[in-house]
């Protein structure tokens, strides 16, 4: 009798406890008031309040975009999002859009996508690594719906693309800003707060390491592996421990601006990542953002499904193509108060040469370049390659990498390992 | 102790209504799930949205054609096998709430089976035996240690069961993270196809209506096993004894019953039906082992069981009301507002559930 209660108390409790994390979820949420779908997707009858339901719209070209954050996250999933509204903006006469939010990855993924282009959505745009293989089922299962996934490497001949861009290139003059902010504060040690240890994250922290040492030949990287692009509280942690290990500037390579936001409580420098508003959770301590600008790629690609160019492609970017950014420094920006005056015309100067296509992130990664053991991994005069850069092998129609990214730059901290 | 320098306490207490009317115990569930959908509604309103509409789409896509009944199915298979697996222990009075862990247990052995221990070239139908039973074994075990922990040192089984979940979390983040890991994400690599429970769209090249259907063939071991324990509990000695002891357990002592025994029995057989949950939901779904892969099959199971009243063939009608709350869910943005919707609905039905099962009385010193 007494433990029956217990039980149910327990029941309570745990009724409790899915209550709670349902709330804490919505707390990113209220970003949604300013993107509300008007105009266009007025005709769907729940436009009007905050809660949106994907619906297909009759008449215009439909694409869905299926999202692994919240849209309020301030970084990843907020820029596709601001890339939507993009294309929205640009060609709303004739597209319809609409998204799902804070999708897991795995199987839900699969179902939501499959029930996209089971509702007759003509493209659907997913948007994190771990919807790669999802998106390939289903993309196989509908030919006539066209799928373009961020940040892999699969793709079908038809109907099926993925898209990224040399983010690294961005990381490499954040790592530049970061260093000489390292040398003139003296402590000679930035960090570096890590998602995963996969090709993506480790190019774009060895870019910010080479970066550094470009500005401060003395300084090291310290670097912590979180294992989640999406953790609020994992990745403020993941900051706290290398300020704590005497970092004075932190990149981040995950979605949201925390690790800024730690920066600035312990009157230090953070580097934001993925969106330009990633700074706005405390300017004074917010040196820069190397941030994405979808939109113009969402805009071609709609172009080219619409008119039925669209071919299943690798499709990879550079600074030159304009969705690029580096806050402080783009037209019309001006640097971040915290930047150090003296390396405000090298990233100037080395971000034109970006833009004009003279510099890419092949220049990045051209030899000599040593591991941070001191091993030499890119011999003198020798060039990565694009699979070499994307770790690729096995992967039908590219060729396999032959000095693959599992290797930490010199400028990482020795003791620092990719985690098996 | 004077009566002044002692508060005047009242007391609040649960006192279970004993006489509950027949009728009242279908017609209940009927009326609480409408009071939840009200207060869901009044919650949908405050938002702006328009309630009918909102729960119109989500009964759209968990029930509206047959690719909302598979996706459905495939929430509910999980639900039921976990639900059906508590409920054994709920029976005996044992409150096995590990089901969570009972059923990642039981995942990581069918894909320490299908990945490392039977090679890929292994015909299907030993393949998935060799899994089930492997993932039964391992949920059985997992219920097993508390069993003993009750039986031989009178353990209580809500602290270890609970706390056995987290092991069995971090157990399996271990290997999808380390030996087991693909590229270091949190993942295995995907299993061989001969590992895959057969799905319903696999036969789509004979039967073109099952084209799309992903639904798997868990679902059949699930209504089964509902089957087999409803036949249990209604016509076996064994059955008899387990309800027995669950309403007293002295009388069944003097009437000869091994208490012990019959504890870790059910404990190990409760934890074996989570197990065979998650197999399922590895081999019939993910494909692979994967952080997260339960988005809390363990716990909602526990609530659908009660709720069931642990009976068998109701537990399969209240899993697919909760799975088909989990597919509705999907559909609207933002993803907060779902969650929020299906904690309002769980909790207006349990609460309320206790309400009339208990008479609140207010006891004044």
């Amino acid at each position: 009798m007494r433990k029956e209660r217990l039980l149910l108390v327990l029941t309570m409790l745990l009724t409790f406890v899915m209550l709670f994390s349902a709330c804490a979820a919505p707390a990113a949420a209220p970003a949604e008031g300013e993107s509300s779908d008007s105009g266009d997707a007025a005709e769907a009858p729940a436009a009007e309040s905050s809660i949106q339901i994907p619906e297909t719209v009759d008449g215009k070209f439909n694409i869905a975009f299926v999202y692994v954050a919240p849209i309020g996250d301030g970084g990843w999933t907020y820029a596709h999002n601001q890339g939507r509204e993009f294309l929205e903006a640009e060609m709303g006469d004739e597209v319809a859009t609409a998204y799902l939010e804070s999708v897991p990855e795995g199987a839900d993924a699969e179902r939501v996508i499959r029930n996209l282009a089971r509702q007759g959505f003509d493209a659907v745009f997913t948007t994190s690594f771990g919807y790669m293989d999802a998106t390939e089922t289903v993309a196989e299962e509908f030919p006539d719906t066209y799928f373009v996934h961020v940040s892999g490497f699969k793709k079908n001949e038809t109907n099926f693309s993925n898209l990224f861009g040399a983010m690294e290139s961005m990381k490499y003059l954040a790592g530049m800003i970061a260093g000489a902010r390292a040398a003139e504060d003296g402590s000679n040690r930035i960090g570096y707060v890590a998602p995963f240890p996969i090709p993506e994250v480790i190019r774009h922290a060895n870019a910010a390491a080479l970066g550094m040492r470009q500005t401060c030949p003395d300084c090291e990287l310290d670097i912590r592996w979180i294992f989640t692009w999406f953790d609020p509280d994992l990745e403020r942690q993941a900051a706290e421990s290398m300020f704590d290990a005497g970092a004075s500037v932190v990149i981040t390579g995950s979605d949201t601006p925390g690790p800024v936001q730690v920066a600035g409580e312990r009157g230090m420098y953070g580097i934001g990542y993925d969106s330009d508003t990633a700074c706005e959770v405390d300017p004074g301590a917010c040196l820069t953002v190397p941030y994405w600008h979808w939109g113009p790629f969402y805009v071609e690609l709609a172009q080219s499904m619409m008119d039925g160019s669209f071919a299943g492609s690798d499709i990879y970017f550079d600074v030159d193509s304009g969705a690029l950014g580096l806050l402080g420094f783009m037209e019309g920006q001006e640097p971040m108060a915290g930047v150090p005056e003296s390396v405000i015309p090298q990233v100037q100067d080395l971000l034109a040469q970006m833009q004009a296509g003279d510099f890419t992130r092949f220049n990045i990664f051209t030899g000599p370049i040593n591991d941070n053991q001191g091993n030499v991994i890119v011999p003198e005069g020798t060039v990565l390659t694009q699979s070499d850069l994307e770790g690729l092998s096995g992967i039908e129609g590219r060729e396999d990498c032959t000095i693959c990214m599992s290797w930490l730059a010199e400028g990482i901290v020795p003791d620092a390992q990719i985690p098996e | 102790m004077t009566a002044q320098s002692r508060p005047r306490t009242s007391r609040i207490r649960f006192e279970r209504v004993q006489e509950q009317p027949r009728w009242l115990m279908f017609v209940s569930p009927i009326i609480l799930i409408g009071a939840a959908l009200l207060v869901g509604a009044l919650l949908l309103s405050l938002t702006g949205a328009n309630p009918w509409f909102v729960y119109q789409r989500m009964a759209q896509a968990a029930f509206g054609d047959r690719y909302g009944w598979s996706d459905t199915t495939i929430k509910a298979t999980p639900l039921i096998l976990a639900g059906l697996g508590v409920s054994i222990a709920f029976r005996m009075r044992l409150w096995n709430i590990g089901a969570e862990g009972q059923l990642y247990i039981g995942a990581f052995c069918a894909t320490g089976v299908a990945l490392h221990l039977f090679s890929p070239e292994t015909p299907a139908w030993l393949m998935l035996t060799a899994m089930a039973i492997a993932g039964f074994l391992g949920g059985a075990f997992w219920g097993f240690i508390p069993g003993v922990l009750k039986a031989k040192l009178n353990v209580n089984e809500i602290i270890t069961t609970l706390m056995l979940n987290y092991v069995a979390i971090f157990w399996n983040n271990y290997f999808i993270y380390g030996p087991w890991s693909e590229r270091g994400f949190g993942l295995t690599p995907q299993f061989p196809r001969n590992a895959w429970l057969p799905r319903f769209t696999d036969f789509g090249a004979a039967v073109p209506s099952f084209r799309g259907l992903t639904m798997h063939a868990g679902i059949f071991l699930a209504l089964i096993v509902a089957l087999i324990l409803w036949v249990v509990w209604r016509r076996t000695k064994w059955g008899f004894e387990v309800s027995i002891i669950g309403d007293n357990p002295q009388a069944a002592r003097y009437a000869g019953v091994n208490l012990a025994r019959k504890i870790m029995i059910v404990m190990a057989l409760s934890g074996g039906l989570a197990g065979l949950a998650g197999m399922a939901e590895v081999s019939g779904v993910v494909h692979r082992l994967q952080e997260r892969f339960s988005p809390g099959y363990g716990f909602t199971a526990i609530i659908v069981a009660w709720l069931a009243k642990l009976n068998p063939l109701a537990l399969i009608v209240v899993a697919y009301l909760f799975a088909g709350l989990l597919v509705g869910g999907d559909v609207i943005q933002p993803a907060g507002i779902a969650q929020l919707l299906q904690g309002v609905i769980l909790f207006v039905v349990v609460g309320g559930e206790m309400m009339l099962r208990y008479r609140i009385r207010i006891e004044r010193s």
